[in-house]
Order: structure tokens, then C-alpha cells, then sequence
């Protein structure tokens, strides 16, 4: 019989990178929340703008 | 009267020809000279790449819109640049070739008064052997007819997974010399949501394979962002985005041949490596269109104008100089020709100084590092900048009033990693300045406070509003010139 595996293959590529815990996740789709973010995000966008034409 | 001669209507010869249209279009003669009937929203070619749009949701027909307007729309594509004119001619002038059915193959000068070549990139599939659609055995999304392709290919390997054979799917850069990363790491997230919707994600093993030195390189040379207390670099991000989903990677590779259902690579190491494939877009490298410049003698010219790659030279310091000794300064402001001043180059067609991402080569000598982008956003600005300082040009300015360094604009790029419109996310990144300046800020090269990284619905919506906003504006419909480019 095969051996059952009990032991996790360390340090692979996928070791070092951090995961998102579900909270974050659930953020990322929360639509109160990202509707803030939405916001946020096109005022930095609109700043950015602005300072790129000379 | 004068005229201003367009080579390109893509994002940059497209934004060029609209504002100076708005501008001076019914004094002065504009006439805009690209080889496609229509005009397309390259962004969106990711989602018909998955199906998930048609065609016809990303283009239009160019001639329908500039009717409406006072440009004069030549279907066609320009072969060479007279600047100093011939022994025909005083003035200087453009060959071009028509493409439109009616008149296909015949060919015309055009004189002008002012030119800009907002030709873009010519897709070099032809620089790694076996590589495209059209002669090799990788998919591409570059045009919406390549897309299209694309998803047919992936759609019948979704079918073989239904069928219960494990597939690889390989997406990334194809050449050791490759920009637009960001494009294929759209894509492969894109790949991703639809394997997943299709219920034969586990069927499936996915590798990002590109010229990068880390993860998140984009050809900027990463960025560095605020988060959770630390200043980190996108590498991070761009990993953990890869692992949360169960993708692999490989970086710091050269792609140098595909066969059918093979990559044979190089990597900076100088190590030899095969990765099979059931389906694979990678990326081709880019050149300049190869357009010929010829002097007043008719001597060929091309070289004095045109940097090795391609791109039209600009008002750039291309003195080599060790990366170290690079600076913000380098790049150009105006995309004025030096000895031409009344020639100009816009968006990817423009020769950068140098990259951005440090340059390296394999022990074998293989030059492996992304080479700059120029993504929509710059490429719009500085065509914006452009029609500016020829509408000042022509009403009596010696020089161009207007710039638009690289190194000193921002750029905003969002890849949607889904597509639902509560469920999809997408990474919404923003840059300040393209080009790190060290001088002004020694830590990152950037504004911290204007380069940014975040995944969530936010930027999905916004990739959404973005296509339907900038297809609006292209279009010309009522209150364009409102809408930020
Ligand atoms: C799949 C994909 C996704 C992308 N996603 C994003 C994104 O999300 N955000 C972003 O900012 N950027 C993105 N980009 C990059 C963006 O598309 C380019 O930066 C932009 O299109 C460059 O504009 P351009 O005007 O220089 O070239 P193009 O838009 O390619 O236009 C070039 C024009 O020149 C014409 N032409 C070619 N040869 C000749 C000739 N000989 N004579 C006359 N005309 C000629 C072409 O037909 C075309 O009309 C993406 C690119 C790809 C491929």
C-alpha cells in the first residue's frame, strides 16, 4: 500500500508569497467597501492626471 | 494654410488627429494615414481572447467617424519619409501605400508642413522562431482578429479538459527583449476566471513564463508601494496574486524557438529549459514599423532618423552611458525630431533613450530584459502634448510649447482578474512617473503617494467604464473633449 502523505513539500515557489486571509479577500469584494474604494482610487487617478500634463 | 500629416491612428495618432481636429481642423488640413478600416480598443482585445466580447465590441470603422469631422482619412500605410523633400519636390513629403480595397497597392506622396508618426509597434513575431499565429504555434491578443483566434484555441482545449486530458497553458513574453508584460498578465488571469468558470480549472496547469528579472517588472523596473507599514516592492503583489490563483512561474527566461507543443528557453543563467504546452500566448517582441527616410538626393536617410529597433528618434539623450549614469533627464520632453523640427513621434513609435528595467545578458550573451513600455495612458498624453505644440506651431510659436516626459507622468494601467461585476476583481495600479527619478525622489525613483497597488471590485468597475468612456471618446461622440484621456 502506498504511503499516505503527512508531510507538506516546503519551500516551493509558492512558499514565500504572501495569501490574503479571508478577511481581505471578502474586502475585495465587498461592494460597500470597494464602492469607497472606487472612489479613492479615481481621485488619485484624476491627481495623477493632472500633474502628468505640462 | 497648413497641413499635419498623421501616420497611425491607434491610441496616439487617433488622440492627435481628434484634438487637432477640435483645434485648428477647419483653418489648417489634417489628414490621418493608417492601414486598418477600423480603430480598436487594443485593452479590451483580453476579453475577446476569452470570449467574453465580441470583435465588434472593441472596434469601429474609422472613415464612419472622421467623416463627421475635418480630417481627411487615407486608408493606408506610409513606406517611407522624404523630410528635405526630392529633386521633384521643395516640400517634404510621405509614400504611402494604399490598403483600401478600392485603390489597393496604388501609391501617392503626400507633402506636409507637419508630420507625426504615431505608427506603433510592428509585431515581430518573426524575431523567435515558431512563435504567433500566423507561422508559428502560440496564440497572440495584440489585434482583436488575433484575439478572436485566441479564444477559439482556447476553447477547444477547454473542450479536450472537459474531455479529462490535463492541459498546460503557458502565457508570458515571447523574446528575452519583450515590454508589455502587463497585457499577458491580464490575460492569464483572464485564462484563469473562464477555466474556472468552465468548471476544468483542476485539469489545468498554468505558467507565466517572461523576460522579467522579478515578478511585477512590467518593464518599469517594478514599482515600490505603501503597505501594511512597510514600503514593498509589486513583486510581492504580482506573486501573490499567481499563488493565490495556482499559477506558476518562471522569469528571467528568453524564449528562443516554439515548436508545436514546446517552448525551448533560455534563462539568465544561461541555462538551457523546455516547457510543454497544450496552449500558450506569449507576447512578440516589437520593433518600429520599418518605415525609410530619404534625403533631398534620395540617399537612404534611415538610419541618421530611425534608431536600430525601428522608432523614430526624438528629442532624447541616447549618448550611451552605463546604466548607473541613466537619468530622468535622458527622456524626451517635446517628440520633435532634433534635425527635423517638424517631425515628431508619438506613443510606441517614438525610440526611448534607453530601458527602464536594468539590462542584462545571459553568460551566453543573450540580452534578457523587458524593454520600456509606452501603455495607453502616456501614449495619449504625450500625443495630446504633441497636437498642442504643432496647433501653437502653426499659429506662429518657433518650438513646441508643450511637453509630456515620461519621467514626468503617471500611468494608470487595471487588469481585471474576472469578470463578473460582483465577483470579478481586478489590480488597479498607478504610477508617478513612468520613469523613476532618483533625483527627485532618492528612495523608490517615484511618488509614493501616487504609485499605488490595489485588487478589488473598484478596479473592476473601472475597467469596465474605462472601455465604454474611451470608445465614447473615440468615437467623437458629444462631449468627448470633457473626458480625461
Ligand atoms: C493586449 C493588450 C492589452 C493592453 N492593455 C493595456 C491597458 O490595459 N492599459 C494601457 O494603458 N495600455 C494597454 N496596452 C498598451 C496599449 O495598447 C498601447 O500602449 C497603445 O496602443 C500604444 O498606442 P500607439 O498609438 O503607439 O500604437 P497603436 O495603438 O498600436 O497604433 C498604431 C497605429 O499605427 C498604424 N500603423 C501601423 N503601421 C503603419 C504604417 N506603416 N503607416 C501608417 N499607420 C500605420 C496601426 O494600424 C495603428 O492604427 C495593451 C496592449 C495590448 C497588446
Amino acid at each position: 500500500m502506498a504511503n499516505k502523505v503527512t508531510n507538506k513539500e516546503p519551500y516551493q515557489q509558492a512558499y514565500y508569497p504572501p495569501a490574503p486571509t479571508g478577511f481581505t479577500k471578502s474586502m475585495r469584494t465587498s461592494v460597500i467597501w470597494q464602492f469607497f474604494r472606487f472612489i479613492v482610487i479615481n481621485l488619485k487617478m484624476l491627481k495623477l492626471m493632472s500633474k502628468s500634463h505640462h | 494654410m497648413s497641413r499635419i500629416v498623421i501616420l497611425g491612428a491607434g491610441i496616439s495618432g487617433h488622440t492627435a488627429a481628434r484634438y487637432l481636429d477640435k483645434w485648428i481642423g477647419k483653418k489648417h488640413e489634417i489628414i490621418v494615414v493608417s492601414p486598418n478600416a477600423k480603430w480598436n480598443w487594443i485593452p479590451s482585445n483580453i476579453w475577446v481572447g476569452v470570449g467574453q466580447m465580441t470583435e465588434e465590441d472593441v472596434t469601429f470603422d474609422l472613415a464612419e467617424v472622421y467623416k463627421k469631422t475635418n480630417v481627411d482619412f487615407r486608408q493606408a500605410k506610409a513606406i517611407s519619409i522624404n523630410p528635405e523633400g526630392s529633386a521633384d519636390s521643395e516640400k517634404p513629403f510621405i509614400t504611402v501605400e494604399y490598403t483600401l480595397e478600392s485603390r489597393a497597392g496604388e501609391q501617392e506622396n503626400i507633402e506636409y508642413d507637419y508630420m507625426i508618426n504615431a505608427t506603433g509597434p510592428k509585431l515581430n513575431f518573426g524575431a523567435t522562431e515558431g512563435l504567433g499565429p500566423d507561422h508559428g504555434h502560440t496564440v497572440s491578443v495584440c489585434t482583436a482578429g488575433h484575439a478572436l483566434e485566441a479564444n477559439e484555441k482556447l476553447q477547444a482545449t477547454i473542450d479536450r479538459m472537459k474531455a479529462g486530458e490535463h492541459c498546460t497553458v503557458v502565457i508570458g513574453t515571447g523574446h528575452g527583449m519583450c515590454t508589455c508584460q502587463g497585457a499577458a498578465f491580464e490575460y492569464i488571469y483572464n485564462v484563469d476566471h473562464v477555466l474556472r468558470e468552465a468548471g476544468v480549472r483542476d485539469m489545468a496547469r498554468i505558467v507565466w513564463i517572461s523576460n522579467e528579472y522579478e515578478l511585477g517588472d512590467f518593464g518599469m523596473g517594478g514599482v515600490h508601494i505603501k503597505r501594511g507599514g512597510y514600503v514593498t516592492n509589486g513583486k510581492t503583489f504580482a506573486e501573490s496574486l499567481m499563488v493565490e490563483r495556482g499559477i506558476e512561474w518562471i522569469t528571467r527566461a528568453h524564449v528562443k524557438k516554439v515548436e508545436a507543443g514546446l517552448i525551448h528557453y533560455e534563462t539568465l543563467d544561461g541555462e538551457f529549459h523546455e516547457q510543454e504546452f497544450d496552449f500558450s500566448m506569449l507576447i512578440p517582441p516589437f520593433a518600429g514599423v520599418g518605415l525609410k527616410a530619404f534625403d533631398k538626393a534620395g540617399e537612404d536617410i534611415t538610419a541618421n532618423i530611425f534608431a536600430p529597433n525601428g522608432f523614430l528618434k526624438v528629442d532624447a539623450d541616447y549618448t550611451p552611458r552605463p546604466f548607473a549614469e541613466w537619468s530622468a533627464k535622458d527622456w524626451p520632453r517635446n517628440y520633435q525630431n532634433p534635425t527635423y523640427k517638424n517631425m515628431f513621434a508619438v506613443g510606441i513609435a517614438f525610440a526611448p533613450p534607453h530601458p527602464i528595467s536594468k539590462p542584462m545578458q545571459s553568460p551566453n550573451g543573450t540580452a534578457i530584459n523587458p524593454t520600456p513600455p509606452r501603455t495607453g495612458m502616456p501614449s495619449a498624453t504625450m500625443a495630446k502634448a504633441v497636437a498642442q505644440s504643432i496647433r501653437d506651431m502653426v499659429n506662429g510659436a518657433k518650438e513646441p510649447t508643450h511637453s509630456a516626459s515620461m519621467a514626468e507622468m503617471g500611468a494608470a494601467c487595471v487588469a481585471s482578474t474576472g469578470s463578473h461585476v460582483f465577483k470579478g476583481t481586478a489590480a488597479t495600479m498607478t504610477v508617478f512617473p513612468v520613469v523613476p527619478d532618483f533625483e527627485k525622489y532618492p528612495d523608490t525613483g517615484r511618488d509614493i503617494e501616487l504609485t499605488t497597488g490595489e485588487i478589488g471590485l473598484a478596479g473592476h468597475w473601472m475597467k469596465y467604464i474605462l472601455h465604454h468612456t474611451f470608445i465614447y471618446q473615440a468615437k467623437l461622440k458629444p462631449g468627448w473633449s470633457v473626458l480625461p484621456d
